[in-house]
């Protein structure tokens, strides 16, 4: 099962690579006001700057660095930080399902190079563009295409944010643009009425259960989300939706 | 913590960053997932979005909003209004941004 689709020409001179590129340009806006607030925080923090920068070029995972900030800072115990850390990726974990029909095939080596940049946002704008789970060429090219604009908008504007620190006022809420570029991919997908429904619920569970530790709240809801939409999918008369098979 | 202990810590964050964003990937066997699961996936993006940002818009230090003077409901009614009509995302971004930073400096919201 081992190969590797054979590239005839380089991943950037693709078509898909700009069509992944500009589809993510539409998001980038929210991951650079993101990425600038958790450079803001992380300078606020007291890790030193060096510490900080390794941080964001290495661990790549916005929430996660901000769970594990004031455990670091704080002199916390190293397996607690990892703990936490864990924690708050667990919605990856679920991710990486979804994601194993598209890259079940290439080598190992190259699996973790996908995995590790398999962020939030690629994932749901990556399964927007392909929503049928079976490997094609064009999705290594259009994902790569996506990567080349996220890493940097998110990288570049944490930077800023480490380096400027308090003189950037957070206060007037340009942080926020980050929820608004997630709020703006989920009404992309709400397709139809399971859809529609899986989200009311999920938001439901997630501030109903918003008091449980490490963000655990988000993959309660996932899981309420989960059950949901089959239930939902059971008891509707069939309709054109995907469906979901073995790609191998 | 020590600087060397640090970024000890934070090489560990990296290898859990890879851990966990692959986990399902990196094994060569087909995992034996049940059907019903791999169909349910299809609802777990959205329903990760929708889990982040329910709280962040509905609630404060962990409670529910209890006042209609929020920035942040305003925000969220001027992106979604933007975006069914446009269907941008960009569009939606900067239009939610623009008044929640007016009604934040303006009106101290």
């Amino acid at each position: 099962m081992s190969r590797s689709i054979p590239a005839p020409q380089p991943v950037w001179r693709h078509p898909e690579f700009g069509n992944g590129a500009r589809d993510m340009v539409g998001v980038s806006l929210g991951i650079a006001a993101w990425g600038l607030v958790t450079g803001v925080a992380m300078a606020k923090s007291g890790l030193p700057i060096p510490l900080a920068v390794l941080m964001s070029l290495l661990v790549f995972a916005g929430s996660a660095q901000l769970a594990a900030l004031p455990l670091i800072v704080a002199g916390a115990p190293i397996w607690m930080v990892w703990a936490i850390a864990l924690c708050v990726n667990l919605r990856f974990v679920i991710f990486s399902a979804a994601w194993r029909p598209y890259f079940v095939h290439f080598k190992r080596w190259q699996r973790m190079a996908l995995g590790y940049f398999t962020a939030d946002l690629n994932y749901v704008v990556f399964m927007k563009r392909f929503p049928e789970p079976r490997p094609a060429p064009e999705q290594i090219p259009y994902f790569w295409g996506g990567v080349a604009v996220n890493w940097p908008s998110w990288q570049l504007p944490t930077m800023i944010g480490l380096a400027l620190g308090d003189s950037i006022p957070t206060e007037w809420g340009f942080g926020f643009a980050g929820i608004l570029a997630l709020l703006g991919l989920l009404y992309s997908l709400l397709n139809d009425h399971a859809s529609r429904l899986a989200a009311v619920i999920a938001s439901g569970a997630a501030i109903a259960t918003v008091a449980l530790p490490l963000k655990l709240n988000v993959v309660v809801a996932i899981a309420a989300a989960i059950v949901a939409g089959l239930l939902i999918d059971h008891v509707t008369p069939r309709e054109a939706k995907p469906i979901v098979e073995d790609a191998t | 913590m020590t600087g060397w202990e640090a970024a000890i810590a934070i090489i560990g964050l990296a290898i859990i960053t890879v851990a966990t964003r692959g986990f399902f990937l990196y094994p060569e066997r087909e995992l034996p997932l049940p059907g019903w699961l791999k169909q349910g996936l299809r609802y777990a993006p959205l329903a990760a979005l929708a889990a982040v940002i329910a709280p962040e818009v509905l609630m404060t230090q962990g409670h529910l909003l209890t006042t209609a003077r929020d920035a942040r409901l305003y925000a969220v009614a001027a992106a979604t209004a933007y975006f069914f009509w446009r269907r941008g995302i960009l569009g939606t971004i900067v239009t939610g941004t623009a008044v929640m930073v007016t009604l934040r400096v303006g009106l101290g919201w």
